[in-house]
This record gives structure tokens, C-alpha cells and sequence, in this order.
């Protein structure tokens, strides 16, 4: 990892080799749709995948947030929408990748089967800045409802972004920025 | 006595919920910004910067600091010379908190049942925690309890003879498996003493303490300065992206106990710390 942060622009959907020029630590701003997805729209995506249902959105090139808004304020497309802790989506996110997606955006570490998954199917794993919902949720220009209305927060939405911040935590080559940093600055 | 209304509990409920999740407590600003004078990492500085960029977004552009506007917490101490009037006390504490969460844009994060998982639509029923003591005051501390630091707590029985040593592995344990995932640099809560449930409680009282206010006692002062520099040394750094700012302080609170046992505690909370008291 360099000591300099580079900065990369993403335009969603993305292709291999838009995701395999990146690196851990590389700093990104996405601009375009991504779509939302946490804990409960996971559930509900898997339980259509299984029935080899039609899927609300193509999952082929595309980005998952792992987010649950605020409601917006009048006049706003949402309120504070800042990242989630991706662990939670580990059990499904193999899957999905497998599936053609290709970047999840949250924050806290993968697991293995995750990474694995990362380098074998070229995607990525973005990690946007745990409780900066203020900051992140000004940079959402849209906000579609795509599926799951009655999930609430949990609903799957189509989010328009313009310079959304976040930073590569493994890349398609295998790494790790939370294993590797850690381990740069831990005092023995 | 004094008579305290259902309705001015309710309204003060209501307040603490929406400015507490629109304005960072005490100090954190004034930590994120003395961290990275020290921090070694130039993403820990980064991420520093965001948090300090975000707190003026939200105070400023009314946003909420976090969309996990989290559980509604609330460490209540009731005087018994007091009389409430109108309604019971939990019920004007959950009136504010529905009316809060709705009318000020925050978002709902309680589900019914924990296996069936069907949302209140309210953000109710308030987390509370009573305690009667003397006089004729009301004290109402609201905590707004982000559940991904939540979910990194934890408790351990240790015997006795693991003393102070055995303590401070299993604190700065946890806090290392937790990694990134509690969002540091993080506020430590850590229960000592009492039995399995009143420890638990006390990890989270901790956590309403002034930010960063010593233990009254110098020897749990010291334990509190010595676990604090331990976990910064861990590397884990702000979001668990690399650093030296894992935790920004450690407060411990005690109890005594059984000759048997030795409860420990920890509860986390997330650097968007969002804390409100209000005496009535």
C-alpha cells in the first residue's frame, strides 16, 4: 500500500476491467446507479434466486450498497445513508458475485469465502466511511424504490450518486487493506 | 413532592431524540481533531477528516450524523419524592421517542420479536434503565445506540485470581476481534463486578459518562488510562483501516460481587456518539 492516497472515478455498471485496476487503499468516487441492499432485501433476493425467479434488478456489472437509510426530509431524495457492517451479507455476497456483481460498498472486514470469491469472479469490496451518513447521503442525487416497498429502511432502491467516497479493501488480486494496515501500524 | 407531567416527560423524550442523532456529543469533534495531530496513518487522517466533515454536514445541512439513528437508550434516575401525573413513565418516555423518530426524520431500527422480526414503525419500545433515588429530581439520559458497536459487546465470567491482568486481556481482546466493525475510534463501556445482568448494565452506563471523565477512583483511573493506551496500540486505527485512534476513551463502572466470581463486560459505542441529559 502506497503512502499517497490515489483517486479513481467509477462509472457503474462495471466491467472486469474497470474493477481490476484497482488496489487496496486506492481512494474511489462512483458516479451512477447503485443499488441498495442490507440484511432483510438479501433474505428476500435469495428466496427469488432459489426459485430461479426474475430478480428486481440485473445483477450483471452492477454495485450493492449495504445501507438503510433515514426517511428524506421534504425536498431531499434521502436523509442520512451512510454504510452498514458488511459481515452480516458474507453468507450471500459469494453468491451474488458469482452472479456478476461486481463491487459491495459497506465497512468492517470479509470473510475469506468473500475475498475468494472477489478474485475468482473479478469484483471488489469498497468500503465507505461507517457514520458519515450526513456526508454520503448528500451525495445521492436519486432515489428509486425497486423492490420490497414494505421492507421499510430494508427496501431495495436504485440510488443515483455523484462523487460517492469510498475507499478499495480488497481487490481482485486477493488483499486485504484490514489485515495489511493493521498490521503496519499495531505496536509489539 | 413534586409533580412532574406525563406530557413534559414526553416532550423532553421527543427533544433529546432529535438533537442528539443531529449533533455529536461532547467533545468527539474536539478528539477527532486532536487525533490527527497524532495519528500515523495518512488514511487514518483521512477518515478523521470525514468524521469531522460529517458532524458540520449534519449540524448545519440537518442531517442525522448516522442513518442508524439506533436503539433509544435511556438511563433514567427518578427521585421517589417525585409524582408523575398523566401516565406512566415508561409510556411518556416511548411517546417522545415515537414522536421524536417520526417527526424528526430518523429511522425505525426496532423489529417486535427477535426471531420474527417485524418492525414497530416507531423506533419503540425505548431501551430503559430505572433507578429510584433520593429527592425530587428527574434525570433522563438518552443514549442513541448504534447497533453494529452493539453487536461487538461482550461478557465473560473470569475467576477472581485473574485479577486486573486477566481484565484488561479480555477488554482489549474484544475490541481487537472487533476490529473495524464497531466504526472507531470507538467509546470503550466496560462493567465490572455485580451479577451477569447488572454487569452487562454497567458496561453501558459507562458509556453515558462525560466523554473521556476519569474514574473518581485513582486506582480504576489508572486501569482506565492503561487499557486505553493497549488498545491503540492494537493498529486497528479509525474504521479499522490502519492506525493508532482505535479508541478516544475507556470508562470503566463497578460493583461489588460474590466471592466467587469476577463479571466483565463490554459495550462499545461507535465514534457518532450521540448522547443528551436532561434533568427536570
Amino acid at each position: 500500500m502506497s503512502t499517497s492516497v490515489r483517486t479513481v472515478k467509477l462509472k457503474p455498471p462495471l466491467t472486469d476491467s474497470d474493477v481490476s485496476s484497482l488496489q487496496i487503499g486506492d481512494k474511489v468516487l462512483i458516479d451512477g446507479p447503485i443499488y441498495t441492499a442490507r440484511d432483510a432485501a438479501h433474505k428476500r433476493l435469495f428466496e427469488l434466486i432459489d426459485a430461479k425467479k426474475d430478480l428486481p434488478f440485473p445483477l450483471k456489472g452492477q454495485v450493492i450498497y449495504y445501507v438503510g437509510p433515514t426517511p428524506p426530509r421534504p425536498g431531499r431524495p434521502i436523509g442520512a445513508a451512510g454504510p452498514t457492517t458488511s459481515y452480516r451479507m458474507d453468507t450471500y455476497a459469494p453468491r451474488l458475485i458469482e452472479l456478476g456483481i461486481k463491487a459491495t460498498i459497506g465497512k468492517g472486514p470479509r470473510a475469506p469465502e468473500v475475498i475468494n470469491a472477489m478474485k475468482k469472479f473479478k469484483a471488489v469490496y469498497l468500503v465507505a466511511i461507517g457514520g458519515t451518513g450526513a456526508l454520503l447521503g448528500r451525495q445521492v442525487m436519486k432515489s428509486e424504490m425497486i423492490a420490497f416497498e414494505e421492507l421499510g429502511t430494508e427496501a431495495i432502491r436504485r440510488l443515483t450518486v455523484r462523487d460517492f467516497p469510498a475507499i478499495v479493501a480488497n481487490d481482485v488480486a486477493g488483499r486485504d487493506i484490514f489485515t495489511e494496515a493493521v498490521a503496519k501500524y499495531a505496536v509489539r | 413532592m413534586k409533580t412532574i407531567r406525563f406530557e413534559d416527560i414526553a416532550k423532553h423524550a421527543k427533544q433529546m431524540c432529535m438533537e442528539a442523532t443531529h449533533n455529536l456529543s461532547g467533545n468527539m469533534v474536539k478528539k477527532f481533531k486532536s487525533a490527527q495531530q497524532t495519528e500515523a496513518s495518512p488514511l487514518g487522517k483521512e477518515v478523521l477528516q470525514q468524521l469531522i466533515e460529517n458532524a458540520r454536514i449534519a449540524r448545519e445541512e440537518d442531517y442525522p450524523i448516522c442513518q442508524d439513528t439506533g436503539d433509544a437508550v435511556f438511563f433514567v434516575e427518578l427521585g421517589q419524592d417525585v409524582h408523575i401525573e398523566g401516565g406512566s413513565l415508561i409510556d411518556a418516555i416511548n411517546k417522545g421517542v415515537s414522536e421524536g423518530y417520526r417527526e424528526g426524520y430518523l429511522r425505525f431500527s426496532m423489529v417486535e420479536d427477535p426471531l420474527r422480526r417485524k418492525n414497530t414503525g416507531d423506533n419503540t419500545p425505548a431501551m430503559v434503565t430505572l433507578q429510584l433515588v433520593p429527592g425530587d429530581k428527574l434525570k433522563l439520559s438518552f443514549l442513541a445506540k448504534g447497533g453494529g458497536c452493539e453487536n461487538m459487546s461482550a461478557f465473560k465470567m473470569l475467576t477472581p485470581a485473574a485479577g486486573a491482568k486477566g481484565v484488561k486481556e479480555f477488554v482489549v481482546n474484544t475490541v481487537k476481534n472487533a476490529g473495524g466493525n464497531p466504526c472507531p475510534p470507538v467509546v470503550v463501556g466496560v462493567g465490572l463486578g455485580g451479577t451477569f445482568d447488572q454487569c452487562a448494565m454497567l458496561a453501558k452506563k459507562a458509556l453515558l459518562r462525560e466523554m473521556g471523565e476519569k474514574h473518581p477512583d485513582p486506582f480504576y483511573a489508572q486501569l482506565e488510562a492503561e487499557l486505553l493506551d493497549e488498545i491503540n496500540k492494537l493498529g486497528i486505527g479509525p474504521m479499522g483501516l490502519g492506525g493508532r485512534t482505535t479508541a478516544v476513551a475507556v470508562h470503566i463502572e463497578t460493583l461489588p460481587c460474590h466471592i466467587t466470581s469476577l463479571p466483565v463486560a463490554v459495550n462499545m459505542d461507535c465514534h457518532a456518539h450521540r448522547q443528551k441529559t436532561v434533568v427536570l
